[in-house]
Parts: C-alpha cells; structure tokens; sequence
C-alpha cells in the first residue's frame, strides 16, 4: 500500500512536470514572473549564502589544521583538504541542502496557499496553465541562479579559510600555494553539474508539494515541511549517484 | 446555452453528482440551489472543467466540453470568467493588475487600452479609485466587486459564480445580485450562479436548478418555486422562520 502510494506520487510529480514544461501563453508574461523568481529565489539568498560559507570555510581550515597538526605533515595540505572539501562537498551539496530549507518551504508554503485560495483554479478558469506559469519560471530561475551561487559559495568559502589562515591557525603563504597545488578545474564542472540538477530537483519537488495541497492552513504548513524534507532526501541521494557517475 | 446530460461526479467511493440533467440559458440568470454539502460546487466546478466528471456529457453551445482537444479548452475558458466564493483574487497583485491579468496574457491591447478596459470594468461594478490598492486593503464586499469586474474583462461569453454573496451583509448581498443580473442583461451572458441565499433566488433567478442528493429534483423560475407543490424545494424555502411567515400570510 505504501509502496503503490508512492508510485502514484512519482506519476503526479512526472504528470506535473509535463504540465510545466509546455508552450508558454505570453512569453512577456512568463518573463516578468522569471524575473520576479530570480529576485525571490536566487538574489534573495545571496546573503545568508554568503554568511555561511565563509564561516564553514573557516571552520574547516580550522579543523583540518587541528587533525594534521603533525611535523611531517606539509602545511598547505591543509588548504588542499579545504579547497576539496568546499569544491567538491561543502558549497555544492551543503548550500543546496540549505537551500532546499529557505527555497522550498517558500515554494511550497507559496503555491499551497493559492491553492487553497482558489488562485491556481482562477488562473485555470481564465486559461493560463496554471503549472507552467507559476512553476516552470521558478525552475529556470533556481537552475540557472543555484550554480552562480554555488560559484560564490565556493569563493566565499576559499576566502573564509584565508581569513582563518590570517588569523594563525597556518601560514597564510602555505594556504595560498596549497590551493593551487593540484588542482583540477573538472572538480568545478562536477560541481556545477552538481548545484544545476539539485536546483530542478528543489524546485521541482517543492511545487510539487504546494501545488496539490488538499485542505487549509495546517495542509499548507505540513505539505511544506513535507517538500523541505523530500528535496532534502533527493538531493542527498542524488548526490550520491551523480558523484558515482561523475567522480568515478 | 450550456447542456448537461447524465452527469456523474464522485470522489473515491463517495458519488456526489448521480446523474444530472439540465439547461443553463443565454442572456439569463441561471441559479443552482440545494443545501450546503449537496455538491453545488462539484457541480459548478464539473462545468467550467476544473473537474473531470466520471460519466455525461457537458455542452456549450452545442459543443461537448469532453470532445475539446487542450487548446480548444484553452480557447473556450478565454469565453468564460469566474466569480469564487472566496474571491480567489491575486493577492500579491494591485487590483488593476487583478483585471488586467487576463488581458496581458491573451489579448493583443496596448497599455493604455488595457488601463481603459480595467476602468470600464472597475466603473461598472461602481468601484473608483482603488486601482492601485491591494486586494488585502478593500472590504469583502468591494473584493468581491474586484473579481466580478475580473471576471468580466475579458467580455465573456459564460459566467460562473461560486455563492457570490456568501460572508456578506444582506444589502451588500442584494447589491451584488442585481450587479450580476444587470451584466447578465448587458452582456447577453449565460451566468450561472451557486447560491443557497432565497433572496437571490426571488430577486433574479430566471431559471433554477435544485440539486438534492446528487440529483435534479426540481427545474423552473423565480416566480414558478414560490408556487411548487414539490415537497423537496417546499421544504428548502420554507425552512427559515421568515419565509413560513410569508407563506403563511
């Protein structure tokens, strides 16, 4: 029972992307809404992104410094584990999940709300395609603006580990040259690959949950915890097999 | 004028509509009654399409609403506006931009035609200078003049309202209905509209459905439900206090 229920879900969900990606009304129309998203969605969390990753950047410097605090142990390896750690981990999958929290409970909170109100069937009464309208912007805007955010997370999170370096905890010299050492601009690609599919699958699985609330109010709160909960458990697994595909 | 055969409508095992027969007519004001819970609103919302009805036929015009393909269904809702009962007003929108939304989507008219058409629209259901006010800032009665001057900007052919009067006092209530019987009038619409509200049904229900128990159980007009001898609708009238006293002198 449980398992035919989640099927049914699947279906839905693969129902309503279906929906979202088709031929827009009013490209001007759609437009406006893309812009609004990119502000809502993207612009919006530029700060807490940025507070966050310069933080953890430091963070991990810090306690990389503190496990390899060992004389045979070169000092910009510490900034190889860094720079790693936030490429690879921290600032794609990390952000996203956090993302995935601020991102998805507003969407989905958002599309239950004009559910539940009526909204979603006026727009379908008057004949706009209420899926593509209100999801189809949201998902391009998350796509497209997820990696630019990701790409600052990562700078960010590079700077957090300067700073942490100015501050003592190894040579600011050695942190420098231990960034460039090594280093594999593919790891950049694998991240961005990364932020691109984890931002379809927050946007898409929280409209999901917001789009086809039943009820009123409390529906409306648990359908979004529920879409904060579900994006959160797709991005981990998801990452987990794009690392399998991509890495290995 | 829009047909509806052997309508049936259920949600899981739970049969709502058990097969309904009826006529809603041009350039009149067409009323569906019954208690509340009677699937008033499933019937309403079976044809305007916003549900898929398990069996019958739904037509407009001669037109089977199940035989459109999507963009012939796109094309007909174009020709239909809807009133909510809770208003389903944008809120994140100013009111012009509420009346105006159809028309940015599907309409070729300049801004200033479009600015002309929202006023027009706004002046016939007697509202002024709330244009670039948000819906959360007008009274229920005013919101729902906003989603009647909504519903109509896009001139159409078919006019649905979900309990217009529901949440207002009874002279704003009898306001809004003649509103809706005028427009009816002026725009030669077929306007059906979902009431429970026996002021409405006497002061402009030119043809009257009432639906019990998922059926048809009585057909006819405003003057023709005052002198019924079925004991379904005698009941329904009659079960307010003020109405037995009016019989009764």
């Amino acid at each position: 029972m449980y398992f035919k229920r989640q099927l049914e879900s699947l279906g839905r969900y693969m129902v309503l992307l279906g929906r979202t990606f088709r031929k827009p009304e009013n490209l001007r129309m759609y437009y406006q809404a893309f812009m609004r998203d990119l502000d809502l969605l993207g612009y919006n969390s530029l700060a807490i992104v940025s507070v966050i990753s310069i933080f953890v950047g430091a963070v991990v410097t810090i306690q990389t410094a503190f496990n390899l605090d060992d004389p045979f142990i070169p000092q910009y390896y510490i900034a190889i584990a860094t720079r790693e750690s936030i490429i690879l981990e921290f600032s794609p999958t990390m952000v996203s999940l956090i993302l995935a929290g601020k991102v998805g409970s507003n969407i989905a909170s958002t599309l239950g709300s004009m559910r539940v109100s009526e909204q979603i069937d006026a727009l379908e009464v008057m004949g706009v395609n209420p899926a593509a309208y209100l999801i189809a912007p949201k998902v391009v805007s998350m796509v497209i603006f997820n990696p630019i955010l990701i790409t600052i997370s990562m700078f960010l999170g590079l700077v957090g580990g300067y700073l942490a370096s100015v501050g003592g905890v190894m040579g600011v010299d050695d942190y420098i040259y231990g960034l460039q050492l090594d280093f594999d601009a593919y790891h950049i690609t694998y991240a961005l690959i990364k932020s691109f599919v984890f931002g379809f699958l927050i946007v898409s699985i929280s409209a999901y949950f917001g789009f086809y609330v039943k009820g009123g109010a409390i529906e409306v709160g648990i359908n979004a915890t529920k879409a904060v909960v579900a994006s959160s458990v797709a991005v981990i697994v998801s990452n987990y097999f794009l690392t399998q595909i991509l890495l290995v | 004028m829009i047909e509806v055969n052997g309508l049936k409508k259920g949600f899981g095992d739970r049969v709502i509509l058990k097969g309904i027969d009826a006529d809603f007519h041009k350039g009149r004001t067409n009323l569906i009654i019954g208690q509340s819970g009677g699937g008033k609103t499933v019937f309403l919302k079976s044809l305007v399409g916003l549900h898929d009805i398990d069996e019958g036929e739904i037509s407009y015009d001669g037109v089977a609403l199940g035989s459109l393909n999507r963009k012939e269904r796109k094309d007909l809702r174009t020709r239909m506006g809807m009133v909510f009962q809770g208003n389903a007003l944008f809120d994140s929108l100013t009111i012009e931009e509420n009346v105006t939304f159809a028309l940015n989507m599907f309409s070729d008219m300049s801004e200033s035609e479009k600015r002309d058409r929202a006023n027009f629209c706004l002046e016939r259901v007697n509202l002024k200078n709330v244009n670039q006010q948000y819906p959360a800032e007008l009274s229920g009665g005013m919101q729902k003049r906003v989603a009647i001057a909504r519903a109509i900007s896009m001139n159409p052919q078919y006019l649905f309202c979900d309990e217009p009067n529901s949440g207002l006092d009874p002279k704003t209530a009898v306001v809004i209905d003649k509103l809706l019987s005028e427009l009816t009038e002026e725009f030669n619409m077929t306007t059906v509209i979902n009431t429970h509200d026996m002021n409405s049904v006497i002061e402009i229900g030119d043809n009257i459905i009432f639906i019990k128990d998922g059926f048809k159980a009585w057909q006819g007009s405003g003057e023709e439900i005052l002198s019924t001898d079925n004991e379904d609708i005698k009941d329904f009238i009659y079960s307010s206090e003020i109405f037995r006293r009016i019989r009764n002198k």
